[in-house]
């Protein structure tokens, strides 16, 4: 506890809080502004942005939350620039907030507190190697996630992380939040594709975390840095673990009349013993949405369809698919489609993925929400969930990774209504009440950027957090890098203030 | 804490650990005098000689609560890896923890794999919550119970290999997966190595000695057949049983290495193609960290534990 205090006296202003407007600030360009010409004379005129409207755009994200204060936008094309970049932030006595594509959904890359130099790493977008003896390649961390399995396909491997957001989203910005998808139930979510991380520290230091090799010298920073959203330093190169495609892959598409059966079909099928490579729930709503919007012959009169998928030899993935059927028709299937080739199989994955784009047809807005609870109390928790959109006046539709049991209920609703924020936000507060109680988590792959860090201390004893802030603290001593986030209000990296001036040798 | 702990806190009382268990642990690991924790002694001189003025002590054992359905375990640190998976082969399960003679929490604070790990997968994956005790005797708490989560600074995986010099593991929550229906060694002596590993799409394990090539087969026993055959095109491999699992020291080489293996002066070894950890009569050369990555080192080992009480004397990755 008195360690607690320690850092809690050090509280500056107000934490972000989601939904309450940050005190307004125009974008004024300083033209004469010497942090830019620093900027510029290390990087090239043209890559460092400092016009109203590019900091007005990288002052959001994708999620609902306001937009924050960018400072110059940098856009390095090398480690050395970062590196750069980094030194003249901190002779400026300015914090940096890294940036990928900008899709995340907690908030992770809104910048706060005093115009932060935003360093989008979009430009350093090739992919360096593919090294088939180590099993690994190297990638700069602005490569898209969807061109690098492209990439990756003719050697015959893929990289098995697939967020939705995979056309878009960088695999700096997967290592940062240690993103999840459908296929991470069999091959896990980032952490565990990842042997080796470049990052250029807080104070411009370049240093190799992790390695080629089994079991790296020393602690697992690797292993920490992935999932720290930004706030350790920079990731300016990465090696990822290279998977091997299967030779057989069966998709089914199994329909229920109620939700509860379809989420009893999935921990039956893990209680089973099997191990799909994905498992995926829709309900009624959403696959309406996306029928009409894909058309890729989801049944509509289906109160929710789970999309499962084996991989492996070709025989061995006939006994579960086998398996998956019987089990889903236990529990009251009212059909059972195997996709018949490979083209079918897309169009039922297309559909899948593109479900949020869907939605876009339903409504202007709409809010993804994202917790984890356990596989066995995934239909006491929906139920709960489609009661707390009852109770708030809401709609909400279901379409998650039940798996592994991580929830993603979306709040469709239209902004200019009256009030409406207000009862989203309370139905997202309820949401992850409910998860918590079930034994779940706050975030299963989205992170807590600013989105959930007020929740933080309901999964988290104060000392639990005190430990969590000295990882912070042993990377970035002052608290350069991405301040204000994931750490709740009290603890010192999240309060939105000046740098604190610290003696140089804190670097030790 | 500052007031701010979102709508009501139903659930955070429950966080507060009230098990006595875990209270007297804390107790027992006080809050000044140096300490370490004993497992099962088969790692003990990992890390280098223990300061001799530490007191050793012992973690709680006992497993705590198994949901084979959510492929989940809690187990106090103390429990030999062989009683927990003793439990979990009733159930048809297993962990990626190795089975050595050791401890679990002994094998997180180790943070080594064993031979079988591209079928079990790895320690540091298998660690879902880790509750420790802290160098100011605080019980902390870090993850969660579930096998996704993304939620805040992972302490577990800084747990894992961290060799007890920044906390000592008291319960943990372990991962569990479901035991192949089939398990079956194959030796051949006339095989090139990495030929084998890349003839089976996915092997659990492939062991070369500098003349013989063991692979392990498991799942599905037409796909652990099938396999078997795409495995003889490279090899006269004939069915064994288990072998005895290899020893030695460790040596922690890049997979592409291993073609190399001849250049390192290893004297007999033991290599795990596709993996890289070799087990060697001779002991690996020293490694180093760069000295920024040290001085990340430094800062963490200050903010856990300043005064150095913790397993004092180690220091993790070294004199394997
Ligand atoms: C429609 C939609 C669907 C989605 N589906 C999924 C899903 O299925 N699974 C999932 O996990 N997520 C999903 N997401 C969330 C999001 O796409 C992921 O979190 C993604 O990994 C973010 O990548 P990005 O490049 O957009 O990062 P950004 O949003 O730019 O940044 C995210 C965080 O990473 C940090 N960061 C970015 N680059 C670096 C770097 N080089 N070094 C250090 N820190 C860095 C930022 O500071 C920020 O904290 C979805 C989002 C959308 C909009
Ligand atoms: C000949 C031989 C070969 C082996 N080869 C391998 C191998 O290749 N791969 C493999 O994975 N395992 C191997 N092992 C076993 C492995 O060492 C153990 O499974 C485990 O890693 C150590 O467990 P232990 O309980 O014996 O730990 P101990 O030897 O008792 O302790 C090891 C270290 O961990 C610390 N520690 C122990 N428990 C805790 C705790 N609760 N909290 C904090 N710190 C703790 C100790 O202080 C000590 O520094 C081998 C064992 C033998 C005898």
């Amino acid at each position: 506890m008195a360690s607690f205090l320690k850092s809690a006296a050090s509280a500056g202003s107000a934490a972000y809080d989601s939904f309450r407007r940050l005190p307004g600030r125009k974008f004024e360009p300083a033209e004469t502004d010497q942090l830019v010409l620093d900027l510029q004379a290390a990087l090239t005129e043209d890559r460092v942005r400092n016009d109203s409207a590019q900091r007005a755009l990288m002052s959001h994200d994708a999620s609902v939350f306001d937009g924050g204060n960018a400072g110059p936008v940098c856009y390095p094309e090398t480690t050395d620039e970062v590196v750069a970049i980094m030194k003249i932030a901190e002779r400026h006595d300015r914090a940096v907030v890294p940036r990928g594509a900008g899709t995340g959904l907690a908030g992770g890359a809104i910048p706060l507190g005093d115009a932060p130099v935003v360093i989008a790493v979009t430009k350093m977008n090739r992919v360096l190697e593919i090294d088939e003896d180590n099993g690994i390649a190297w990638v700069e961390p602005g490569v898209i996630n969807l061109d690098l399995t492209n990439h990756l396909k003719p050697h015959g491997y893929h990289f098995a992380p697939d967020p939705s957001s995979q056309q878009v989203c960088t695999i700096g910005g997967n290592v940062a939040n240690n993103s999840g998808g459908p296929h991470c139930l069999a091959y896990g979510v980032t952490n565990a594709h990842i042997m080796a991380l470049e990052v250029v520290s807080p104070a411009g230091d370049v240093l190799q975390l992790g390695g080629l090799d089994p079991e790296p010298l020393g602690l697992d920073l690797r292993g920490v840095f992935v999932g720290s959203e930004g706030t350790l330093g920079v990731t300016t190169k990465v090696a990822v673990k290279l998977t091997r495609n299967r030779p057989g892959v069966r998709t089914l598409l199994l329909s229920f009349s109620s939700v509860r059966d379809a989420a009893n079909t999935v921990s039956g099928v893990i209680a089973a013993g099997v191990v799909p490579a994905a498992m995926e729930v829709m309900d009624a709503r959403i696959t309406e949405a996306v029928e009409n919007y894909v058309h890729a012959g989801y049944p509509t009169d289906a109160a929710a369809v789970l999309l499962a998928e084996v991989d492996g030899l070709e025989s061995g993935v006939d006994i579960d698919a086998d398996q998956i059927r019987a089990i889903g028709l236990a529990n009251n299937a009212t059909d059972v489609r195997l996709a018949a080739d490979d083209t079918e199989r897309a169009l039922l994955w297309k559909g899948r993925k593109t479900a949020f784009g869907a939605i876009a047809q339903i409504a202007p807005d709409y809010y993804l929400h994202d917790t984890v609870v356990p596989r066995s109390a995934l239909a006491d928790v929906l139920e709960e969930v489609y009661a707390i959109a009852d109770r708030n006046d809401l709609l909400i539709m279901n379409v998650f990774h039940a798996g592994d049991g991580n929830l993603h209920p979306l709040i469709i609703f239209d902004g200019r209504d009256p009030g409406v924020l207000d009862r989203v936000h309370q139905a997202g507060a309820e949401i992850i009440t409910a998860s918590l109680d079930a034994g779940g988590v706050l975030s299963g792959e989205h992170g807590i950027g600013v989105e959930k860090q007020k929740f933080m201390s309901r999964m988290f004893t104060d000392d639990d957090l005190d430990h969590q802030n000295r990882v912070r603290q042993a990377f970035d001593p002052v608290c350069r890098a991405n301040p204000g986030k994931v750490m709740p209000m009290g603890h010192s990296c999240a309060d939105i203030q000046q740098l604190r001036a610290v003696p140089r040798d804190v670097w030790g | 804490m500052s007031g701010d702990s979102g709508s009501g806190d139903s659930s955070s009382a429950t966080l507060h650990s009230t098990d006595p268990v875990l209270r007297e642990f804390a107790e027992l690991v006080g809050e000044t005098d140096g300490v370490a924790v004993a497992g099962g002694r088969t790692r003990w001189s990992a890390g280098g000689e223990l300061d001799s003025a530490a007191r050793v002590i012992q973690a709680p054992s006992g497993i705590v609560d198994y949901v084979p359905e959510e492929m989940i375990v809690t187990v106090r640190a103390g429990t030999p890896v062989a009683e927990l998976h003793a439990e979990l082969a009733a159930k048809g399960q297993r962990t990626g923890l190795p089975e050595r003679g050791g401890t679990v929490g002994g094998a997180l604070a180790v943070g080594e794999n064993d031979v079988t790990v591209l079928g079990r997968g790895t320690v540091r994956s298998a660690l879902l919550q880790v509750r420790y005790v802290s160098s100011e005797g605080r019980i902390v708490n870090g993850g969660g119970p579930t096998v996704k989560n993304v939620t805040g600074f992972d302490l577990p995986r800084l747990m894992v290999g961290s060799l007890g010099t920044l906390g000592c593991l008291a319960e943990v929550i372990v991962r569990t997966n479901p035991i192949p229906t089939v398990s079956q060694w194959y030796l051949a002596s006339d095989a090139d190595p990495f030929a084998s590993y890349q003839a089976v799409m996915a092997p659990s394990a492939v062991v070369y000695d500098g003349t013989n090539t063991l692979v392990l087969l498991e799942g599905h026993a037409v796909d652990v057949d099938q396999q078997a055959g795409e495995l003889a095109a490279t090899g006269s491999f004939v069915e064994v049983g288990p072998p005895s699992l290899p020893t030695g020291h460790r040596w922690s080489l890049p997979p592409a290495e291993l073609k190399k293996i001849a250049t390192h002066d290893t004297g007999a070894f033991n290599a795990l193609v596709g993996v890289g950890t070799v087990w060697a009569a001779k002991p690996q050369p020293a490694r180093t960290l760069s000295p920024e990555v040290q001085a990340v080192h430094d800062r963490m080992k200050m903010q856990f534990d300043p005064t150095g009480r913790l397993n004092p004397g180690r220091k993790p990755g070294v004199n394997r």
